[in-house]
């Protein structure tokens, strides 16, 4: 009993719930997919699954065109987030408030049911679905977690740098791309991060406004596993996995020397 | 326009903001080639003088002339002035090199012309060879060196330093002051310097600009301010000083802690209402009690490192601070004297309270924004606009809720001596100036009660 105690006591004890949570449910599965992805049909160790990846065309076609397709994504949520983050980050703290909630509002309701909704929209409005409902869906989904980290770098910038530029003789053109745009480039990686990594992935959004015309990465891991083919989904999801580490690891260097400012919230 | 030598020119200067009037008709001179500080409580107003001039925020009404051209449409980026930053505000994404040639690399200044010029700066702030370094990777003091040569490497005309070394420590300060005070002489342009540190600015500069609650106090020379100050707020704030009701009785005969002192001021009249300010190293103790001008018994004593700090209580019930060097210790008892020409008379600003109302009835006026009782006003109808006067002494303070009349928030306490004069801003933003024994903390909410009696209503006189 005494024991019990003293063991729930320490502070030590109480993130046991989370470890726990996080080997079941974070660790296992990601050593489960690497087991998965290198195991041949029978059972052995092998590479064939990665090997049949590197032959097989239109996997690589699928692949590269998400990538592409993830790419385009982000490109647009920066150059429509940045300016509204700026704009927001220029309002009275009141205003922006409410404005930032406007922002994240839609995220209170599905990603799919949002999804679904963009279908009828472009129905209604007879616009066709394909690539370019496809964008705009994506874009429209992941726009608020791109607008969001770079009006908080922006929102939380020393005004004193702003004045110390202009008093320095630089027009608000010049404040702008000396001081603040790389001043905010910490938030713009964490908008990439936020943005590119959930879009290389995605599967319904593509499924449902594309009509299932195209198929992105994430769709192709989803067949895979749907037809029971897990070990060559895992190996799929392992590539999949690698890429995201890797822009992880280089926006991580890149902003390195940014601190944390950019976190989303 | 004639040309005068004045670099600056501050004419009439307002700045309100929607709750607020920050800066209350400021007008002000600076020459050229000096070393001004605007000196002022935290709230004053000037670091928001500063920003004017540097052109960050724009004034409510008047305008500045910098080198004779108004300068009232002009953009930061376009005054001839540079400013050194309180927090340093140096540029993350730059080394320090060029981070001091941001301003030359904006005005197209030639490479090799900038890389004399940064080398040069970076000298003159004791900072050779630090060129490549980040800048967030440099302490304080040496943040706050780029931070200057990154302002004195454009050569403005004037520099403007607001509060540089508040974020630094007392040893880095005092030889930051004296590299200040040498870069100042080496330039040759006029400084702008914002402080609240009145050793600071004695220290620094060749003309000081007390300010308080948005208004210019007294403008002088260190002497000058410190040696006459021209009422109490300046005499307190700047050093340290006893500051004593007294009367004038005569030109030379000033009257207080009940009785006659000579002294050297002359022009107050006769039997005016003054108060007088005696610095505590302008006291003399001693111990032989017969010889002294007035007696009293040390109630505490301490060591200040170059000299003691005493707290002495006269015979009368004055409480008077002396600075000596010799220690005495508490409890003894001790003769005191003052030189005619250590005691500094001034002007009272008020002698009493005087506030606009309205009378409601024969025994009702309502002022401060409350209804007060007052004693039966006869010969004024009821309705009128009227004039209040009641004395210092007169106000009753209160923290009972339910007892006070009028509220307010006290502003400004000042140590009399043997009592202490305080300013309440009341709710409805006027002021009112009381005296009392008790003790009061700055900003605490206070209750006002005025004896019936003591209010005195007079019409008021619409010239």
């Amino acid at each position: 009993m005494g024991r019990l105690v003293k063991f729930f006591s320490r502070r030590r004890s109480w993130s046991l719930p989370y470890v726990l949570f996080l080997a079941v449910f974070v660790v296992a599965p990601l050593v489960l997919i690497m087991i998965y992805a290198f195991q041949a049909e029978d059972g052995g160790f092998s590479i064939e699954n990665f090997d049949k990846f590197v032959h097989q065309r239109e996997a690589i076609n699928t692949f590269i065109y998400s990538i592409g397709i993830a790419l385009i994504t982000t490109m647009i949520c920066i150059l429509l987030g940045y300016p509204a983050a700026y704009i927001l980050s220029k309002m009275r703290a009141s205003t922006a408030r409410v404005v930032v909630m406007l922002f994240i509002l839609p995220m209170w309701i599905n990603v799919l049911v949002r999804t679904l909704a963009t279908v009828a929209l472009f129905d209604f409005l007879m616009l066709p679905l394909g690539e370019g409902a496809l964008i705009f869906g994506m874009v429209y989904n992941f726009l608020p977690f791109m607008i969001y980290p770079i009006y908080n770098v922006l929102q939380k910038m020393d005004r004193s740098l702003i004045e110390a530029a202009e008093d320095l003789g630089a027009t608000p053109r010049q404040v702008f791309s000396k001081v603040i745009f790389p001043l905010s480039m910490p938030g713009v990686v964490s908008g990439v991060m936020m943005v590119f990594m959930p879009t290389i992935s995605t599967f319904a959004i593509a499924e449902l406004l594309t009509m299932n015309n195209i198929k992105l990465f994430g769709t192709t891991i989803q067949e895979n596993i749907n037809n029971g083919m897990w070990h060559y989904g895992a190996a799929l999801s392992f590539i999949m996995l690698i890429i995201i580490g890797l822009t992880t690891l280089f926006s991580g260097s890149s902003s390195e020397d940014g601190t944390n400012e950019g976190g989303l919230l | 326009m004639t040309k005068t030598n004045h670099i600056i020119e501050i004419c009439n200067i307002t700045k309100s903001f929607p709750d607020k009037v920050v800066l209350d008709d400021v007008s002000l001179n600076v020459k050229q080639g000096e070393f001004l500080t605007i000196l002022g409580p935290s709230g004053c107003g000037k670091t928001t003088l500063l920003r004017l001039i540097a052109g960050f925020n724009s004034a409510s009404s008047g305008k500045i002339l910098i080198d004779g051209k108004d300068m009232t449409s002009v953009p930061p980026h376009q005054r001839p002035v540079n400013t050194v930053f309180q927090r340093y505000a140096l540029f993350p994404n730059y080394n320090v090199y060029d981070n001091i040639a941001f301003g030359l690399n904006l005005k197209k200044v030639d490479k090799k012309e900038i890389e004399v010029r940064v080398k040069r700066a970076l000298k003159m702030v004791g900072m050779t060879d630090y060129e490549h370094r980040d800048v967030q990777s440099l302490s304080g003091g040496q943040q706050q060196r780029v931070a200057i040569a990154r302002a004195i490497v454009n050569r403005p005309q004037v520099l403007l330093l607001d509060e540089p070394l508040a974020a630094l420590d007392l040893k880095m300060r005092k030889d930051m002051q004296m590299e200040l005070k040498e870069m100042h002489r080496t330039l040759g342009i006029t400084f702008v310097y914002v402080t609240h540190d009145q050793e600071e600015a004695l220290t620094l500069s060749d003309t000081i600009v007390v300010m308080n609650e948005g208004v210019i106090q007294q403008v002088g020379t260190p002497t000058d301010i410190y040696n006459e100050p021209c009422n109490a707020f300046v005499a307190d704030f700047i050093g340290e000083s006893n500051i004593l009701n007294a009367t004038m009785i005569r030109d030379g005969v000033v009257e207080f802690m009940g009785r006659e002192f000579e002294c050297v001021d002359t022009g107050f009249g006769e039997n005016q209402p003054v108060d007088v300010v005696v610095r505590p190293e302008d006291v003399y103790i001693i111990r032989n009690t017969e010889a002294a001008m007035f007696r009293g018994v040390v109630r505490s004593c301490t060591f200040k490192g170059v000299h003691y700090e005493m707290f002495v209580e006269t015979l009368d019930g004055y409480e008077i601070q002396i600075q000596d060097y010799n220690c005495f210790e508490p409890g003894t008892e001790v003769g005191m004297m003052i030189k005619p020409a250590d005691i500094h008379v001034m002007r009272k600003e008020r002698t009493e309270n005087r506030v606009e109302g309205k009378l409601v009835d024969a025994t009702h006026v309502e002022i401060l924004g409350e209804t007060f009782e007052c004693a039966p006003v006869e010969d004024i109808e009821s309705g009128a606009e009227v004039d209040v006067c009641f004395g210092f002494s007169d106000v009753e303070l209160t923290d009972d809720p339910d007892d006070g009349i009028s509220w307010g928030t006290i502003r400004f306490i000042l140590y009399k001596g043997d009592r202490y004069h305080l300013t309440i801003r009341t709710d409805d933003d006027e002021d009112v100036f009381v005296d009392t024994r008790d003790v009061w903390e700055d900003l605490d909410e206070v209750g006002i009660k005025i004896a019936p009696s003591a209010l005195r209503v007079v019409r008021r006189n619409n010239q």
